[in-house]
């Protein structure tokens, strides 16, 4: 059972008593532990990059290597143009997103539906998540980019822009209705008795019971997809925009050096890395907000 | 007068597994019924067939004379009148201790926000958590979550209810504060049925309390008639088990 908890944060107040009492055996124990494993870490970190260090640049190729990926003045000229790329790219990413959660909620709602008047709308979802889930994200790009501007239609209607967003909005709506699925369905059965025990209806049950505590377990695998749709948008490049990665294999054709490329995959990790720490830290905050006790 | 609630040669198996065999009883208006018996025996699945959480598959039950369990209707409206707390609470974790009281009146009874949440807050303080209202379920102890669940239920102006043996994941210092609450009910008026483990309890606070078996009630009886003098050798049994493991 939970202790009653005065406080709320359930933070444990051990730091501020170890400054006034003597130090306990344990306490004592694990300072010793804990600064002889940062030595260690620091000591192996060290030996090992120092290691890559010295040998990779006694490679045969290396030379050549970093003349052609690693080259300063060239990584100059062309990141400024990089970024106005991927200016595009965060475009995308920002419309296709939430096109992409409320497709994907609607699918994975449709697929707990039981009542028989929308069992096609079931059948639908089932056959949409299987057919855009089991087709390769760049196959769906090409076939939907290329193919529907071929209907002939007058532009805005055959921009690749368009139907490249709608191409990654159809595959990742399938990923992220599955993602969503699974957090209705680990909602544990208990929670639907307690509402409907209130006499809440089924759909309000969803609505206001299951959805919500769904939505706040799968935000982790959520942003694990919206990552990769942040990487993906730059597929799109073969079907004609000028994003990030045409931008780059532009440059790199130019300067006849892989560097571009090298340059773009440092501004998708300047976004994807805080990305991810965003989330984590969003979740660890969640986390303290609900429960009363954290185990370490 | 017809009874409050009457159950009428109730049957239910899950799969092939026969769970409530043939369950009869009358329940009268303000009457408190204790099911006591050991588990499995179709305690919780009698209360959870009367809250129609579980259809049952022959006989009938019906509620101010009114057949609830007929095929095809809308159990809704009829749990807006059946309060059910369950053992382990089912709170909702990701709303506050308020919103978790003022959720049904207002979506289901159309309260408005304002009104169910001042109402939510008069029962919360009945309860005594005034000081929790703004806390999530998770912050609180057990005897707290569970008063929190009773609240809930209460909130919605029950005509019935069910209490499902809703101290039996308390700590036993707990256990008081959850069982004055029920005192508290009985002193009002509620209809109640209970399952529970609580002997001692049953015998104070029951006008009849019944003992359960394989899914028939060999025996219903005042309390005073059923832990002195019970009829059935199966109903010595249990009480004699129970005696011994010191919880009577």
């Amino acid at each position: 059972m939970v202790p009653e908890m005065s406080d709320h944060s359930g933070t444990s107040s051990l730091s501020e008593d170890s400054s006034r009492r003597p130090l306990s055996r344990r306490q004592v124990f694990e300072r010793r532990q804990k600064r002889r494993s940062l030595l260690i870490a620091l000591a192996s970190s060290l030996a090992v990059i120092g290691l890559l260090v010295v040998l990779i640049p006694l490679t045969p190729g290396w030379y050549k290597v970093k003349r052609s990926f690693f080259n300063g003045p060239i990584l100059d000229e062309t990141f400024p143009a990089l970024l106005r790329a991927f200016v595009k790219d965060i475009q995308i990413f920002l419309w296709c997103a939430p096109c992409i959660l409320v497709l994907g909620m609607l699918l994975a709602i449709c697929r707990n539906v039981r009542s028989p008047l929308l069992f096609p709308l079931r059948l639908f979802a089932a056959a949409y998540t299987d057919i855009f889930r089991g087709i390769p994200v760049i196959l769906t790009i090409l076939l939907i980019g290329f193919g529907i501007p071929g209907l002939g239609m007058d532009r805005p209607w055959n921009s690749p822009y368009l139907w490249g967003s709608v191409a990654l909005i159809l595959a990742y709506s399938s990923y992220v209705s599955e993602v969503f699925r699974a957090g209705i369905e680990s909602i544990h059965e208990s929670q639907r008795a307690g509402a409907r025990s209130l006499g809440l209806s089924t759909s309000q049950t969803l609505r206001h019971i299951i959805i919500p505590q769904a939505i706040r377990r799968v935000i982790p695998p959520l942003m694990n997809d919206f990552v990769s749709l942040q990487k993906d948008v730059a597929l799109i490049s073969l079907i004609g925009p000028i994003e990030i990665l045409r931008q780059a294999g532009i440059d790199k054709s130019k300067y006849a050096n892989f560097t571009p490329y090298v340059g773009a995959a440092i501004i998708f990790l300047l976004l994807t890395i805080p990305e991810t720490r965003f989330v984590d830290h969003l979740m660890s905050r969640e986390r303290r907000r609900t429960s009363g006790t954290a185990v370490r | 007068m017809t009874p409050k609630i009457l159950l009428d040669d109730v049957h239910k198996s899950f799969g092939t597994r026969p769970v409530l065999q043939g369950i009869s009883i009358e329940v009268a208006q303000s009457e408190v019924i204790a099911f006591i018996g050991s588990s499995g025996s179709g305690k919780s699945t009698l209360l959870r067939c009367v809250n129609l959480l579980e259809s049952i598959d022959d006989g009938a039950i019906f509620l101010d004379g009114v057949d609830i369990s007929a095929p095809g209707l809308n159990p809704d409206p009829v749990r807006q009148r059946i309060g059910m707390v369950f053992q382990s609470f089912n709170l909702f974790p990701h709303m506050t201790v308020l919103q978790n009281v003022s959720l049904a009146p207002h979506k289901v009874l159309g309260q408005s926000k304002k009104e169910s949440e001042s109402h939510a807050r008069e029962l919360i303080a009945r309860l005594g958590l005034s000081d929790r209202a703004d806390g999530y379920p998770d912050q609180l102890s057990g005897g707290q979550q569970q008063r929190v669940a009773i609240a809930r239920s209460l909130a919605m102006n029950p005509e019935v209810m069910l209490l499902d043996e809703i101290t039996s994941a308390l700590d036993p210092e707990l256990v008081g504060e959850v069982l004055d609450v029920v005192r508290e009910l009985k002193s009002n008026g509620m209809t109640m049925l209970l399952a529970t483990h609580e002997m001692g309890f049953a015998k104070e606070i029951a006008d009849r309390v019944c003992f359960l078996h394989e899914g028939q009630i060999l025996e219903c009886s005042r309390p005073t008639e059923f832990f002195n003098n019970p009829a059935h050798q199966r109903t010595q049994q249990f009480l004699q088990r129970v005696t011994e493991a010191g919880r009577l």
